[in-house]
């Protein structure tokens, strides 16, 4: 048993002992404990070093506000989880945790330095110090202070673990399980609403946990909370969730849960969710967060040792820990001295209690006195002395001029504070409720819900237990009434009458609402040491009072200037004393500076259980084509492109890409090839309105294209930017089968809506997606016609017959058929649409049929080679969103006589017509085994240094293996005039001239495409 | 996650749906006629309104249908939605 652990009492299992370590030394604690009493447990306060300045520093508190003790926690290689708060980390045996920020060790701490060089680090000290030379900041500045100034490490392996998400619905949802809380789910759970319970603690009770003594009812409050917890567990309407915080409040009464499944295990089942993340919609929502103890600030008061009042009480009465041998209370209310008194009669020794109200005369106070403990009124605290833990504090009395003056030095282990309670407003403040400044409690509290929420017991100020729990009791039998009368009739059917009010008896006085805030009065002179407001970010009042020296006002740019409330703790021990502080320093009431803004997560949340099982092969969902299986059974390298898997090229043995691409180029050339064109985006319009509504949409006249026949149509939005483009073919006078990009094919089909339905409702037009009902297989090349002939049934497909862009209904192997003659190969070409179903056989049966034609597979890369040979742009690669048809050299599609069609308007704006505009042109490059680089810059003249004249860009740049020769595709600024200029495109090796050419690079008069 | 009322189809969770932006702002019936101006305000001048909203919303993994809805921009809830030709 260590020193410091009590004989008996509290919630812990002696007879389970547990053995852990923390930073290599082996401790044991007991079931039931959390790292942070077990440390104590084992006289270890000092936890870790701060973000800044590296000082040491201990335990503060005893739950999730925990700002100093972050440690990393390791099970093995990937399960490594860095800034846990040991206040919440459950003992398991063999339980692993290291400190953090330290270097090479917690108590030699090279980073502490730091400190005595603090007045180099004052509050933005990146933005003033690291300003010059201006690249020593990414190569030395940076790094240097992302190491000095880090927390945890992240895990270097993938996380093996599982996470589970569900969604749920309740009519009431009740956060915290406190006294209030669990009064709250009491009255809910008796009217028949369904119930949520969650609460952020391994077990529910909240601050009655550490009250033994408190008597509700006549039965222990232990029994009490047992009794409480097993008749809500009894009701089928009820679910309760420890171990669960609610981090995030949405609209709508959309909160989310993480609920942690196997993290306090020592041996997880291996296939058991690691967390649970819950996304519950709540009919109405309790609040019963309960309220956080404030410190208080004074110098030298983050020296391990020194913590919250309530806090030791905590430890002493749940965890059995006693947290010293000698310590000093400084407090400005009562209820602190309930620590005090609760460790005197544990034993401990309390040397004095600095109380900074002018009298202590309450019935506590009283206690104490007649317990022996001096108490000295009128108090202040000067510094206190110790590194590793606190040795000695130097308190002071307040002189009659509004000073203060040296009182005496008093030796001591520990120190407790108090400077009131913080009501837990945070989850109320991100349902976008309006706070509203209370003077009695120094603190903001809810005032006007913006959602079916309300707050109960310490979370709204109202303190004390009996109070909490009747408040409670009330809240939630309200909650339940309005989740009744928002339910429909019928949903509504399991909630009656509302839960009487009732009276919990206690045997505890009821408390007075006391607060104090901000810094404690100090001397004239400066004090030696800093005093911390907000530990984790290691901001103290100077850094407060110089952010506003500097012109600081309002309080969210204090805030961001000085980092105060911007950590992990999102300031949850931090944020009123720095109002306040920031407040005294401006000469403005408090409500008048304002708050910052609560923002969600309440506690640092896991990607994990975000992210569920939205990872790896399930991240997204994954298309493939009918014809999927057939090059995967030849060996071909895929690509995503949108969300499909499209065959990029079909290496054969020893050939890398390159060399596959040039050999089925040569081959679509020269004889055919054989392409998956399946992705193509399909939209069947039809009605009597469906010519007209196309009319409308796309740049082209669609009037006069006979059936039978397709058009390369081009899309804009109404700003004039090209925005997708493709084949539209005519089927019936009132039937046009639309292709679109791969990727484009969502939006198109939503702008389409759009428009049919909130601008043309005189249209009568139905949209259809096709996509997946046809399987397309492109044949292209000279020899593909012979290779059709022998398989479409009652077609002539002669070159007569069946001219390009020629479309028609037919039957190949025995299935329906519809055959585009189309290519974007710019050989003569056919695309065979047959339902998705026989796609694989029809392409199988061609495949064969090709063999005697040098038939070749080929991928997306050969594709886009072959098209860029032609000059054929490809939306989102070669346009951005801001080229217009004419840019693109695709003006001769606009249908000239039209008095309208989306985009028209801003086609006619000036300066879409400038001749600097950026436009479409080949470059080829003097050296034709250079291939430019995608992206590369253009400049009119070899040589430039930055800023460099820019002309344009390159949009695309392949290998061309029929010209033997290097082609790239180009948005240059007037560049249709700058035919035949030399430009250069500047890289790290130097520039590399580039004569600028037509964009058509093969076959211009298309006589290939006709054949 | 809001929950939005389809006029077609009932209250659904807002991932079932897709924004559509301001409502009630016709295309211009004849865009020759306007100046670059009044052709600029209709494509890209939007009120920023705190407080109430009238806004295009689609059903797009539902119905399908776009309808109108006005909703408090500070507050996020919906005073109603309505059909696409309907006023609120």
């Amino acid at each position: 048993m260590s020193a410091f652990r009590t004989p008996a009492g509290g919630r812990i299992e002696r007879s389970q002992p547990v053995s852990f370590s923390f930073d290599g030394h082996i401790y044991s604690g007991f079931a039931g404990d959390t790292l942070a009493s077990a440390l104590l447990a084992a006289g270890v306060h000092l936890v870790g070093r701060s973000f800044k300045y590296h000082r040491p520093r201990g335990i503060l508190a005893a739950g999730s506000e925990e700002p100093n003790g972050l440690v990393t926690v390791r099970r093995d290689a990937a399960r490594v989880t860095p800034n846990l708060r040991v206040t919440q980390v459950e003992l398991y045996d063999g339980l692993v945790a290291s400190s953090q920020n330290r270097w090479p060790s917690l108590t030699r701490d090279f980073g502490r330095i730091n400190d005595a060089l603090s007045r180099f680090f004052p509050a933005g000290f990146y933005y003033k110090t690291f300003m010059w030379p201006r690249l020593a900041w990414k190569a030395l500045y940076e790094p240097i202070i992302r190491r000095a100034a880090g927390l945890g490490s992240a895990p270097t392996e993938p996380d093996p673990d599982r996470y589970a998400q569900r969604y749920a619905h309740c009519d009431v949802l009740v956060v915290g399980a406190g006294p209030a809380g669990l009064a709250a789910a009491l009255a809910a759970a008796s009217s028949g609403a369904r119930v949520i319970l969650c609460d952020e603690q391994s077990e529910f009770g909240g601050s009655l946990l550490s009250e033994a003594a408190t008597m509700i009812d006549g039965i222990g409050a232990l029994q009490w909370i047992s009794n409480t917890v097993a008749a809500l567990a009894q009701n089928p309407r009820v679910t309760l969730l420890s171990r669960t915080t609610a981090f995030g409040y949405f609209p709508h009464n959309f909160l989310g849960l993480n609920e942690r499944l196997t993290e306090h295990l020592a041996h997880p089942k291996a296939d058991a969710a690691r967390e649970r993340l819950w996304q519950v919609r709540a009919r109405s929502v309790v609040l019963a967060t309960g309220a956080l103890e404030r410190p208080l600030v004074f110098p030298g008061n983050d020296r391990p040792g020194i913590l919250l009042a309530g806090a030791a009480r905590t430890y002493l009465n749940r965890y059995g820990v006693k947290v010293g041998s000698v310590g000093v209370l400084v407090t400005a209310v009562d209820s602190a001295y309930q620590a005090a008194l609760d460790l005197h009669a544990a034993g401990v020794r309390i040397a004095a209690i600095a109380d900074v109200r002018p009298q202590a005369t309450g019935a506590l106070p009283e206690q104490a006195r007649q317990a022996g403990i001096e108490i000295i009124p009128a108090a202040s605290v000067l510094g206190t002395q110790g590194d590793l833990r606190v040795t000695s504090i130097d308190l002071a009395t307040h002189t009659a001029g509004g000073g203060v003056q040296f009182a005496k030095r008093v030796a001591c282990d520990f120190v407790l504070m108090s400077g009131g309670y913080n009501p837990s407003v945070h989850l109320f403040s991100q349902s976008r409720g309006k706070l509203a400044w209370s003077e009695a409690h120094l603190a903001f509290i809810p005032e006007i819900s913006a959602e079916r929420e309300v707050s109960a017991g310490a979370a709204r100020g109202v303190y004390g237990l009996a109070a909490a729990l009747e408040d409670g009791h009330a809240q939630g039998a309200a909650a339940a009434a309005a989740a009744a009368s928002a339910a429909s009739a019928a949903s509504a059917a399991g909630i009656g009458n509302a839960a009487a009010p009732r009276r919990f008896a206690v045997n505890v006085a009821p408390v007075s609402v006391e607060a104090y805030l901000g810094a404690l009065p100090s001397a004239t002179a400066p004090a030696k040491d800093k005093a911390f407001v907000d530990w984790q970010h290691d901001v103290t009042t100077r850094d407060l009072a110089l952010a506003t020296r500097e012109g600081f006002r309002s309080i969210e740019h204090v805030k961001r200037y000085t980092t105060t409330g911007m950590a992990t703790d999102q300031g949850k021990t931090s944020n009123l004393n720095a109002l306040a502080i920031v407040a005294k320093t401006l000469n403005l009431p408090i409500p008048q500076v304002g708050l910052t803004s609560f923002r969600m997560p309440y506690t640092p949340t896991s990607f994990g259980s975000f992210a569920g099982t939205s990872r790896g092969d399930l991240f997204d969902p994954l298309r493939k084509t009918p014809i999927h299986s057939w090059a995967v059974e030849r060996g071909a390298v895929f690509e995503p492109v949108a969300l499909w898997t499209r065959a990029r090229y079909f290496p054969r043995s020893g050939e890398d890409m390159h060399a596959a691409v040039a050999r089925e180029c040569l081959a679509v050339r020269e004889r055919c090839g054989i392409f998956d064109a399946s992705t193509l985006g399909k939209i069947e319009v039809v009605g009597g309105g469906a010519a007209e509504f196309l009319n409308r949409l796309y740049i082209n006249s669609w009037t006069y294209l006979g059936v039978g026949k397709s058009r390369y149509g081009i899309l804009l939005r109404d700003d004039g930017f090209v925005y997708d483009d493709g084949v539209v073919a005519r089927l019936a006078p009132d039937r046009f089968h639309v292709t679109t990009t791969t990727g484009g094919a969502p939006r198109v089909l939503a702008m389409m809506e759009d428009y049919r339905q909130t601008e043309w409702s005189d249209l009568e037009v139905w949209l259809t997606s096709t996509t997946e009902q046809w399987a397309v297989i492109a044949v292209q090349g000279p020899e593909a016609r012979r290779v059709l002939e022998t398989l479409v049934e009652g077609l002539d497909i002669s070159a007569a017959a069946f001219p390009h862009m020629s479309v028609a209904h037919g039957r190949i192997c025995g299935v329906p058929m519809l055959l585009f003659r189309v290519s974007f190969s710019g050989e003569l070409g056919f695309e065979v649409n047959v339902p998705a179903d026989y796609g694989l056989a029809v392409w199988e049966a061609i495949y064969a049929a090709g063999q005697a034609y040098g038939m070749t597979p080929y991928g997306t890369e050969t594709m886009h080679v072959l098209r860029a040979e032609k000059g054929y742009i490809i939306v989102g690669q070669d346009t951005d969103g801001t080229m217009t048809p004419d840019d693109v050299g695709l003006s001769w599609a606009i249908g000239k006589t039209k008095a309208d069609f989306v985009g028209k308007r801003s086609l006619q704006r000036a300066s879409m017509n400038a001749p600097t505009r950026k436009q479409l042109v080949g470059l080829r490059t003097r050296d034709p085994n250079v291939v430019l680089e995608e992206g590369a810059q253009i400049t009119a003249s070899p040589g430039q240094t930055p800023p460099m004249q820019l002309l344009g860009h390159v949009t695309s740049s392949y290998y061309s293996p029929v010209l033997k020769s290097s082609i790239a595709l180009a948005m240059v600024s007037g560049g249709r005039a700058r035919a035949g200029q030399t430009l250069y495109v500047p890289m790290p090796r130097g520039d590399i001239a580039v004569e600028v050419t037509s964009p058509v690079f093969y076959d211009p008069t298309g006589a290939r495409i006709n054949a | 996650m809001l929950i939005i009322a389809c006029p077609y189809c009932g209250p659904r969770p807002e991932i079932e749906f897709s924004y559509g932006g301001q409502a009630h702002i016709a295309r211009p019936t004849q865009p020759a006629q306007l100046d670059d101006e009044a052709w600029g305000a209709f494509l890209y001048l939007r009120d920023n309104t705190k407080g109430l909203y009238a806004e295009r919303w689609r059903h797009s993994h539902g119905c399908g249908r776009f309808f109108n809805a006005v909703r408090d921009t500070t507050t996020d809830h919906f005073t109603t939605t309505y059909k696409v030709g309907e006023r609120p």
